[in-house]
């Protein structure tokens, strides 16, 4: 029985926790300073908004860790000592370790501009972040976001909930334009203004002022407009959260770089989530991949590795999703903000609603590599067996409401998209599969 | 706040005042209704017109306060730390009146204004709509249904407005409303008005406790033909009608889209969904209480049954007029009314038909062995956040199946919709199918 000893309880930590012990007896022990207790990073926009409260965010009971023996030791790590095999904790003690799964995850990335050290400068990743976001609410009146990602648009969200002024400022033409193809972006955009939201687009923050020295209260930005704020978050990133194991043996270059079983150049340190940097990443998958589900799998699949059942890293058909204020994004498979020259993309977006499908295709082979949905839900595992199978444009139209995964009564959107299709690519494609779950699981058989 | 070209922005703070016009109106027609009770003002149809018309006002005016001025979404805002969502001072309060309410009802109407030869207080403040309906005077239970009819309509309005971007929860809103409104409530008192049994024909045994009373019997017996229609209706509803929309969409054919206590709970009880209780102890519970009451239940029925039958008074020993009499008490009246729709504020909105109702546990067993009915979750989607947990008004940890990617079939489930609703990641879809239904579960959980 050895002591595998995991450094993060985020979602690759614990999953990692929860499958050691399902295949095996070792001792664990799971090290957090931010939280005692595991709970879903995603979901803190959720306690601002009071939509949770903070036990919400908690997916297991709080007996669940003793229940299954895993043992939880809040404090932050001081130092690793990689030779001794033993981690020094901020209260002094030591602990020892055979194993020891590296899960730190991500740090927001910090900016050069000056003043950011004023009261009132905040970003969004910790708990630590939300409390201090929370103390300074009743002094904020307007709010400025500096950075257009995934965590820009949720702050803005919270703060508007708030009722708060938000001006949300975004280096690129349109909202996430360096991941989302343009139409998709602009659709976004536009429904970011809608709510309300002082949408600055082409906008960079130069420098942030305040009266006092103390508190922030205004930034300038990049052509010299100033804007009143109480609150400036900043979202222009994350990156691995590996400064801890600096002039450490640990091989690094953006995160901690690991081979395809997920380890280190260490002997008996592995690292997961968010802070590790694959070797060698699968074609079309990045290095580094910050998302709550490869965090998941990478967990399960270290946990395996570690009891004895050697298994390699795969996330097997990219997909993600997201939702920016009341729309819906998901992704299957690979979508570029413009098409490779290989690929063409068949676009239908609905006249008058926030509502947009697109499938990406091989030209050649006219095999279907990506979708695209605003709006609208499609089912995972029916994408994916597409995608897997290299299944060709004309079979996918055909049975396309196979993935429609929208509620019962919500507008079965196929006939228009196969409109699109025979305009766009003048395909002569009928509809044939029903919207049913049994045609779904026919259809999975096969 | 700037405003912007695609559409009018009103700054928070510029509504207050219409929350608290809104707030006044509903108060005043309720408190125009207590004075009435209390006898400062004269029962009249000009009287309840105008409470009536106050609370519209209220409840309709309070829902523009919250959703005409923001883009349609899930709007759960501030939901959580508010005293009423929070079992608060305010949820206290309202938990008090409700449960005083319940207790007055059902064991001191008079205190309400029922009157042998004639009514006083509110329930004469309810006698033009009951001579209008059915040409007698108003009893207590008349006075309730009304207002719970009303409930149902104004909170059902709110709520459609809510989530006007779902069509699964608008329809399904609209068929609450109607059934209760047409159903519920206009039908049998028409029908009484012209001399026929009382019957509401969507209501159903073990729920419908008395449909076999000697005296329900003998009532239905009287009435002829439309008396046998009642009784063939009701029994053929139990045997064949609620099997076979349970087998195919699931126990929410009747528990979310029909049934009345779902109703109130969906419309008037939706700002406390979340408040149930999501422990694995409380489910336990739940499977213990709930399938305690409907053996009760079928043990209450057989007796009185018996009773009937034979003209014996007892059955195994049991005086069978005790036991009906005593089950009426504590499970129809106490556990569905007083703490069923009294608690809502702090146990949540459907307390009643998770822990008590029998009719809730025949149709989840139903559901959970003879259904197509699942909730199946979008391969690895789930970023456990929570929301479908936290407004699970059955307490179901959703999450605990959505983040293994495993369907979902529970007996308790009522199939409202609303974890699909509030799924920031478009994971959970309900849904029929008669293929593979364990399967899959099964594969999910052993791979988790």
């Amino acid at each position: 029985m050895a002591h595998i000893c995991i450094l993060g309880n985020g979602i690759a930590g614990v999953t990692a926790a929860r499958h050691i012990r399902k295949l095996s007896e070792h001792r664990i022990t799971l090290i957090s300073g931010e939280a005692s207790y595991f709970f879903s990073r995603t979901a803190l926009m959720y306690v601002y908004m009071g939509h949770m409260a903070w036990k919400d965010l908690e997916p297991y009971p709080r007996t669940f860790w003793q229940d299954n023996r895993i043992e939880i030791l809040y404090d932050m790590v001081a130092a690793v000592d990689f030779e001794e095999k033993k981690m020094i904790l901020a209260s002094g003690r030591s602990v020892h370790y055979d194993q020891l799964i590296l899960a730190t995850g991500s740090v927001p990335v910090r900016p050069e501009w000056p003043g950011q050290n004023l009261r009132g400068v905040g970003k969004l990743y910790h708990k630590q972040d939300l409390e201090a976001l929370e103390s300074w609410t009743p002094q904020v009146r307007q709010a400025v976001i500096a950075g257009g990602g995934l965590i820009g648009i949720e702050l803005a969200e919270m703060l508007h909930s708030r009722g708060k002024e938000v001006s949300l400022l975004i280096r690129e033409p349109a909202y996430w334009a360096g991941v989302l193809p343009m139409p998709e972006a602009n659709l976004v955009s536009r429904h970011i203004l809608r709510q309300g939201i002082d949408l600055r687009q082409g906008h960079q923050v130069r420098e942030i002022k305040s009266h006092d020295g103390e508190r922030v209260s205004s930034i300038v930005t990049q052509d010299g407009s100033e804007i009143d704020c109480q609150y400036l978050g900043i979202t222009i990133g994350v990156r691995p959260n590996i400064d801890l194991f600096q002039n450490s043996p640990l091989e690094m270059d953006r995160g901690i770089l690991v081979d395809s079983f997920l380890r280190t150049n260490l002997p008996d340190v592995y690292a997961i989530g968010d802070c590790a940097q694959l070797k060698n990443p699968r074609p079309g998958r990045r290095s580094v991949e910050a998302v709550w589900y490869t965090g998941r799998m990478m967990g399960k699949t270290v946990a395996k590795t570690i009891c004895g059942h050697s298994e390699e890293y795969d996330p097997g058909i990219w997909f993600n999703s997201a939702k920016f204020f009341d729309l819906e994004y998901q992704v299957y498979g690979q979508v570029s903000p413009v098409d490779p020259p290989s690929i063409a993309s068949l676009y239908w977006q609905h006249p008058n609603e926030e509502k947009s499908i697109r499938i990406c295709y091989d030209k050649a082979s006219q095999e279907v590599t990506g979708f695209n949905l605003m709006g609208i839900r499609f089912r995972q595992e029916i994408c994916d067996r597409w995608i897997s199978q290299k299944a060709n444009l004309k079979e996918v139209l055909s049975s396309v409401r196979l993935a429609f995964f929208d509620p019962e009564f919500y507008r079965d959107h196929a006939p228009q998209l196969i409109r699109a299709a025979r305009e766009q690519t003048g395909l002569d494609v009928q509809l044939t599969r029903p919207w049913t779950l049994n045609a779904v699981l026919q259809f999975m058989k096969k | 706040m700037k405003a912007n070209s695609n559409g009018s922005i009103f700054h928070p703070d510029t509504r207050v005042p219409l929350k608290w016009i809104s707030l006044g109106f509903g108060l005043l027609g309720m408190g125009w209704m207590v004075a009435v009770s209390l006898g400062s003002l004269v029962p009249s149809a000009f009287s309840l017109i105008l409470s009536f018309l106050l609370m519209t006002l209220g409840v309709v005016g309070y829902a523009v306060y919250l959703y005409a001025f923001v883009q349609p979404g899930i709007r759960n805002n501030q939901n959580i730390p508010s005293s009423l969502g929070s079992r608060g001072w305010l949820a206290w309060i309202l938990a008090l009146i409700l449960t005083g309410f319940y207790v007055i009802l059902y064991w001191f109407p008079a205190m309400l204004g029922l009157g042998d030869a004639e009514n006083r207080g509110l329930v004469a403040l309810f006698d033009p709509l009951s001579f209008a309906l059915k040409g007698q005077k108003a009893s207590q239970w008349f006075v309730y249904g009304s207002l719970y009819t009303l409930a149902i309509l104004l909170f059902g309005i709110k709520f459609i407005w809510k989530y006007r971007h779902s069509r699964y929860q608008q329809f399904r809103t609209l068929s609450v409303i109607f059934f209760q409104l047409a159903f519920a409530f206009l039908l049998p008192e028409l029908m009484l008005g012209l001399n026929l049994p009382y019957n509401d024909f969507k209501n159903m045994w073990p729920l419908n406790y008395y449909f076999f009373d000697g005296w329900h019997i003998e009532e239905l017996l009287k009435a002829g033909n439309i008396g046998w229609l009642m009784l063939v209706w009701g029994i053929l509803m139990i045997v064949l009608v609620s099997p076979v929309l349970t087998y195919l969409y699931g126990k929410r054919w009747y528990c979310s889209w029909v049934c009345g206590c779902g109703g109130l709970a969906e419309t008037a009880g939706d700002p406390f969904r979340h408040l149930s209780d999501k422990s694995v102890g409380a489910w336990k519970l739940e499977r213990w209480m709930i399938y305690s009451i409907l053996v009760l239940c079928v043990l209450m029925t057989a007796g009185v049954l018996y009773s009937y039958q034979s003209g014996q008074a007892r059955m195994l020993g049991l005086d069978t007029a005790w036991l009906r009499s005593s089950y009426g008490f504590v499970i129809g009246a106490a556990f569905s009314g007083v703490i069923g729709v009294g608690f809502y504020p702090l146990l949540g909105s459907r307390v009643w038909c998770r822990f008590g109702c029998p009719m809730a546990a025949i149709l989840g067993i139903q559901q959970k062995y003879l259904s197509r009915f699942r909730i199946t979750t979008n391969g690895g989607q789930c970023i456990s956040c929570g929301n479908c947990s936290t407004y699970c008004e059955m307490g179901i940890d959703v999450r605990a199946y959505a983040q293994r990617g495993q369907d979902i079939v529970r007996a308790s489930c009522v199939g409202c919709g609303i974890c699909s609703a509030v799924c920031p990641r478009g994971v959970l879809r309900l849904e029929n199918g008669s293929l593979d239904l364990f399967d899959r579960a099964q594969k999910a959980r052993n791979e988790d």
